[in-house]
């Protein structure tokens, strides 16, 4: 696939999921609230979009994840939140 | 086309999945053991269950002319228990004879406890000690990452695994070298909001070669796609890969793996 194949396949879907992102974030900043972790992660994963930068999704996708090695002692929960709140 | 449903939990679907899994060309649906939604409260739902697995969801697949196996265990969500989930480990041997059982899955982790990793080591010695293959989920979001290091860790500290006959599934582009750099298979779930969208599957291939990698929809009774392979097939030819190219991975390499079953008959064009 040529570049301009790929942006002919994939520029329309990626520029309205690009708006669906600012519209995200500015309907969460015009909303009162806490300080919440998934927002600053999520704000933190946007810099791997920056220029010049390789292996985007992967970058984006380790930026949100739990980089420790132990197990944790016991599993309180069943569900995941998409956000690692813990720090590096 | 031509194409197996590697990863589908049918017991969840309503019988129109099947009539148009059927009609996109659908040939077999491989169904790993599952969390219901809500835990089992005894080993005896276990039991039921996987005599659904076993006997009942392949009568009901064969009504639309598709082949059914299944894959045991207790699911890494229930195994924080860890006195219940021996009871379920117990239970399983008396079911790895029948025709459609191809091994031990999906175990893996949820939240990467150390129960949970107890009970995943548990199933680990019982494919090994049975010779079954394996088939691994990781766990979700901000997890899969650390989860699918520890199981990486787990299978290959049991000297007995052979890596070409595990599958790690639900990988993304953050895990997928991680399994295959050990020398294991490793799956792509096709999932509307988490895990992987079709395109971003066959970037995965086009960086990672597929040599080891499939794709299945995960369909379940959440948020999933029972036809996400098809709709992949499709993506795939818009980019302009021929005929071949897709079956390959649509079929072919679910196959190969598979095959490693003697049960596993692959089936006819």
């Amino acid at each position: 696939m040529t570049r301009q194949q790929a942006l002919d396949l994939y520029f329309m879907e990626a520029r309205a999921k690009l708006i669906d992102i600012a519209a995200f974030l500015d309907r969460v900043e015009r909303s009162d609230g806490e300080p919440d972790f998934r927002l600053t992660a999520f704000v933190n994963a946007l810099e791997e979009l920056g220029a010049g930068k390789t292996q985007r999704a992967r970058n984006v996708l380790l930026s949100l994840s739990d980089p420790t090695l132990e197990p944790i002692p016991t599993a309180t929960t069943k569900a995941a939140c998409g956000a690692w709140p813990g720090t590096s | 086309m031509r194409y197996i449903e590697p990863h589908g939990h049918m017991v969840s679907r309503v019988t129109d999945d099947y009539v148009d899994m059927a009609t996109a060309g659908c040939a077999a649906v491989c169904e790993p053991a599952f969390w219901a939604g809500f835990d089992r409260s005894s080993p005896q739902g276990f039991y039921d269950y996987f005599c659904q697995l076993t006997e009942h969801e392949p009568k009901r697949a064969a009504k639309f002319g598709l082949a059914h196996y299944t894959w045991l265990c207790i699911n890494p969500k229930e195994s924080e228990d860890v006195n219940l989930a021996e009871e379920v480990v117990d239970l399983i041997p008396q079911f790895l004879d029948k025709p459609n059982v191809l091994g031990i899955g999906e175990i893996g982790l949820n939240k990467n406890s150390r129960n949970e990793l107890k009970v995943l080591e548990m199933h680990i010695d019982l494919a090994a000690q049975y010779n079954q293959l394996i088939l691994v989920h990781t766990p979700h979001l901000e997890d899969k990452l650390k989860g699918t290091r520890l199981i990486v860790d787990a299978l290959k500290s049991d000297k007995r695994i052979k890596p070409e006959r595990v599958i790690i599934d639900h990988v993304e582009e953050h895990t997928i070298d991680i399994p295959l750099d050990a020398g294991f298979w490793a799956g792509m779930t096709l999932y509307p909001e988490s895990k992987c969208t079709a395109a971003r599957a066959i970037d995965m291939i086009e960086c990672y070669g597929g040599e080891r990698l499939w794709m299945n929809s995960a369909c379940d009774w959440g948020v999933s796609v029972p036809l996400a392979v098809p709709y992949a097939a499709l993506e795939m030819r818009k980019r302009g890969y021929n005929a071949e190219e897709i079956d390959k991975f649509v079929f072919q390499n679910p196959v190969r793996f598979m095959s490693q079953s003697p049960k596993f008959k692959t089936p006819p064009a």
